[in-house]
């Protein structure tokens, strides 16, 4: 993976940069000694890091745009960064780059429960957001497995969703407004607690837009009512393909569950001996979960293990209690970190459609086969969200780069399939040179229009999601305006 | 269809099925000819058709499988006395969202992918059919509400969703504006998941829709009628047909249908509609989505916005004339984007659309 060299001349004016920053920023606010600004050099996806020229850690819109503004006259690029748990590097900095944190920003501005509403300021956790309202019954939807750590600015930025996404949408479906900081220092005000904005959807465009559009620090997100409660059921099953065709069949039926996760034989293994959850020994599992009153889930569940019974299961294991909802779920909320404990892992989270489900998961055990790395598979199955771990040493010579390798046939297999390379963790720099196999060249330039328009001079988070051969002329006008 | 809008030297005007009666000024350029559905996967919720596929085609295909447009899409021809069959990329170039809105979603969150025409005469395709996909910027929807400025829609991806066995409504009587978006707020605060929340001022009632398996229907109501006794006692009704015309109603605002004035839609914080209708002045009103879009009829020429003055949201003139533009205006910052945008994909101004 390569990034554009660091521009000399940026490098050669920190000192000014620093001066200018510390005007109007308070002193801790300006991170400059390369001791510490080595905290900030990568993102989740640590294979690649990279010192920034500086960190500024604002605690207003007004200090955003101010920093904006100057980072803006000076030609400097800016990164944003939320909590630092893109798994695509989409927060990873260059040499020359400052990274613009959110981190301070942390408030509940307000919070409506009668217009289901909260806004807050987006260095606020995802949990945290849910956190603020479900004492009064309520609860934010979106779920990234991350949501402990990850902040709403960085699930704006990457559009992220998690295992619930199947019925309460991603981050985009319950994102009603947002202060959005423009490269140039312009603060602009999309959408609001009304639903739908009117003119051009900017709001959705801003949404996933990998922090290359513009610094969002404030946002307005639609809260909802939580469930009376919610029951999982485990059904293990003979082949991954069957356990695809449950899936399918579960949709079609009209239920529609909160959740349906799948888990392969290598991670049902992996996290047994991790967490020791008694799945069955199976090829595949998956747990679907339901919400409502005891007699709907009931009702459901019922519906739900009548059309898995057709496919004749290993077992099927719903839970009575509590008690047992929480250990089927634990084996599957453990399966990350099960898949740590063996060694070091890439993960994919490319999407298909649910149909092609069995070939693509047939594909990827040849494409293990053939690389000779295993590949554990879980994920959401409902929405066809796949997460293949490809596992690997990294201090064996080569792996790393056959893993890369790997990850990019399967990616491709799923663009084959009909999918998309990213469905949850966006491209940042890991699948930005990966673009050409799902968009054509107009796709792109479509694309890449539209940062034209609201980043001009191509200063914000400038080396990602595009191939840098794609986007090379843009970013060298900059330079070359210098 | 590219290769007749880079060939065109005068401003056109796309046109689905001309049911907004908006076309604009120019050279119609009809959609009639991306017509059919390509592509319909139960098993994986998604529909993908041509551009100018009647949505009635697609509602049917859909109803064939069990399943529906959860968006719920209006049909405006009552409401603007036009002719013609709305297309599915009319709907989603207007973002046409219905009751369910405000539980379901707009047209916008059901488009999954779509091809395009820009000005210049290129094709582009964004998204795809797949449930998640953060591949890229989202210009899908960009495009979804964009009414023709941007680019022809040529094809679209649709996630649909499976229709409920049966639907069914409270109906609470006599309850004064604020009452009722207090009621909506409460209903639509509960776990019962309630998918439509409207209020007609003139007939003082207040409706509230829930849909699921049957018996998952008779104890929502139940228990919503319980949990919003405080507002007076409620009518069950669960003759689906009966719910269905009620609602059907509701998304089409029936009751305005052949009555003169001036028609507005104004999208507003739930808990400012009472104080929002009171300012309006109107000749009617009608509330969905909870209180969160308020239908007004106005008469004939009457400054709206002025009356409304300064709140968190937008009004649209769909219907009648004014001193003021149909569209909301923007903020300078949003204006300048906007323009830019359109400049980017229409760089000869060939898309000429009214509002
Ligand atoms: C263990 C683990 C599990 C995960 N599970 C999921 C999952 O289930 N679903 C899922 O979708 N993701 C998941 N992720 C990925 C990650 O958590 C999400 O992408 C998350 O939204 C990133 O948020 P962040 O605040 O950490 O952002 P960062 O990593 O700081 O930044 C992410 C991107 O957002 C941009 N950005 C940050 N702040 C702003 C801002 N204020 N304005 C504009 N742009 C900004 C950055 O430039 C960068 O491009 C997981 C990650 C880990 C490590
Ligand atoms: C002034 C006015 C404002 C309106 N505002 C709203 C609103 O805010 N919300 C709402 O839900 N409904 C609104 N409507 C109604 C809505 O536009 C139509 O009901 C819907 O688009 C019907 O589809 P159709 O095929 O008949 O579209 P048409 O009437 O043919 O076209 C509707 C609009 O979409 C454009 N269009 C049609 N097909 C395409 C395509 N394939 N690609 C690109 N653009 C296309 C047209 O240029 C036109 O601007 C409004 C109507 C009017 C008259």
């Amino acid at each position: 993976m390569d990034m554009p060299a660091p521009d000399p001349a940026i490098l050669g004016r920190k000192a000014e940069l620093v001066a200018r920053l510390a005007e109007f920023l308070p002193e801790r606010a300006v991170i400059h000694d390369p001791a510490e600004t080595r905290a900030y050099e990568c993102d989740a996806l640590t294979a690649y890091s990279c010192p920034p020229l500086a960190v500024v850690l604002p605690g207003s819109t007004e200090e955003v745009s101010r920093v904006l503004a100057l980072c803006h006259a000076m030609g400097v690029p800016v990164v944003p960064r939320g909590a630092g748990t893109s798994l695509a590097g989409g927060a990873l900095p260059t040499a020359d780059s400052v990274i613009l944190g959110v981190a301070r920003m942390t408030e509940v501005l307000e919070t409506s429960l009668e217009d289901r509403m909260i806004r807050v300021q987006t260095g606020r956790t995802n949990l945290s957001v849910t956190g603020a309202v479900e004492e009064e019954g309520f609860f934010y939807a979106p779920d990234p497995s991350s949501q402990l750590a990850c902040a709403i600015a960085g699930n704006i930025a990457m559009n992220s969703g998690g295992a619930h996404c199947l019925k309460y949408g991603v981050t985009t479906n319950n994102l009603l407004g947002a202060t959005v900081v423009l490269m140039d220092g312009t603060v602009v005000e999309l959408g609001g607690a009304h639903m739908d904005a009117g003119g051009l959807d900017l709001l959705g465009l801003v949404c996933g837009s990998e922090g290359q559009l513009g610094v969002v620090t404030e946002a307005t997100l639609r809260i909802l009512p939580k469930p009376e409660g919610a029951r999982p059921v485990l059904m293990g099953f003979s082949s991954s393909e069957v356990a695809g065709a449950c899936v399918a069949d579960i949709i079609r039926a009209g239920v529609l569950p909160v959740a349906i996760e799948f888990m392969d034989r290598p991670c049902i293994e992996a996290t047994e001996a991790f967490a020791q959850a008694g799945y069955p020994d199976c090829e595949a599992l998956l747990i679907v979960e339901v919400e409502g009153v005891e007699a709907e889930i009931d009702h459901q569940l019922g519906l739900i293990t009548q059309i898995a019974r057709r496919h004749d299961p290993v077992e099927v294991r719903e839970a009575a209690d509590e008690d047992e909802a929480a250990r089927i779920w634990k084996g599957r909320k453990s399966a990350f970190g099960a898949m740590g404990q063996m060694g070091d892992y890439i993960c994919l989270d490319g999407t298909i459609p649910v149909s092609e489900l069995p070939g693509v998961l047939g594909r990827i055990g040849d494409l293990s086969a053939e690389f000779g790395l295993r590949v554990a598979n879980v994920f959401h199955a409902g929405d066809g969200n796949m997460h293949p771990l490809i596992l690997f040493d990294a201090n064996a010579p080569g792996q790393l780069e056959t893993a890369e390798a790997l990850g990019a046939e399967i990616l491709k297999a799923c663009v084959a399939a009909g999918g998309c390379l990213t469905g949850e963790h966006g491209v940042g720099v890991e699948k930005r040179d990966l673009m050409d196999h799902q968009f054509a060249p107009a796709d792109l330039a479509a694309q890449m229009e539209v940062k034209d328009v609201f980043d001009p001079a191509w200063l914000l988070n400038p080396a990602k999601v595009f191939p840098l051969a794609a986007s090379e002329a843009r970013r060298g006008a900059r330079l070359a305006a210098e | 269809m590219a290769a007749a809008v880079a060939a065109a030297t005068v401003p056109v005007s796309v046109i689905g099925g001309g049911t907004s009666g908006a076309a604009g000024r120019g050279t119609a350029l009809s959609t009639a000819g991306l017509s059919g559905v390509r592509l319909h996967e139960p098993g994986a919720l998604t529909l993908v058709a041509g551009a100018g596929t009647p949505l009635a085609e697609v509602e049917a295909r859909l109803a064939r499988e069990g399943q529906r447009l959860a968006f719920e899409p209006m049909d405006h021809r009552g409401l603007l006395g036009t002719e013609g069959a709305p297309t599915l990329g009319g709907v989603m170039a207007g973002n046409v969202s219905g009751p369910r809105r405000v539980a379901a979603g707009a047209a916008r969150d059901f488009a999954l992918g779509l091809r395009f025409v820009d000005g210049t005469g290129r094709v582009v395709a964004n998204g795809g059919r797949v449930m998640k996909n953060v591949t890229g910027y989202d210009l899908v929807r960009l495009l979804c509400g964009s009414r023709g400025r941007l680019g022809v829609i040529t094809e679209v991806a649709l996630k649909v969703l499976p229709a409920p066995e049966t639907q069914g409504m409270l109906v609470l009587e006599g309850l004064d504006v604020e009452r009722a978006v207090a009621a909506m707020a409460a209903a639509l605060g509960s776990p019962y998941e309630v998918t439509g929340a409207a209020h007609d001022p003139e007939q003082g009632r207040t409706w509230l829709r829930i849909e699921g398996f049957a018996a998952q229907v008779d104890y929502r109501l139940e228990r919503l009628a319980a949990a919003l006794a405080d507002f007076g006692p409620a009518e069950v009704v669960r003759d689906a047909d009966a719910v269905a015309g009620v609602w059907a109603g509701v998304r089409d605002v029936a009751a305005f249908h052949g009555a003169p004035g001036a028609v507005w839609r104004v999208h507003c914080r739930p808990s400012a509609a009472p104080a929002l209708v009171a300012r309006a002045g109107a000749e009617a009103a009608l509330l969905d989505w909870g209180g969160g879009l308020i239908w007004l009829r106005v008469a004939e020429g009457a400054d709206l916005r002025a009356r409304l003055g300064a709140f968190d949201g937008h009004a649209t003139r769909v219907r009648g004339t004014g001193p003021e533009p149909a569209a909301p205006p923007e903020a300078p910052g949003v204006a300048a984007l906007t323009e830019g945008l359109r400049r980017r994909f229409d760089p000869r101004g060939i898309f000429d659309t009214e509002g």
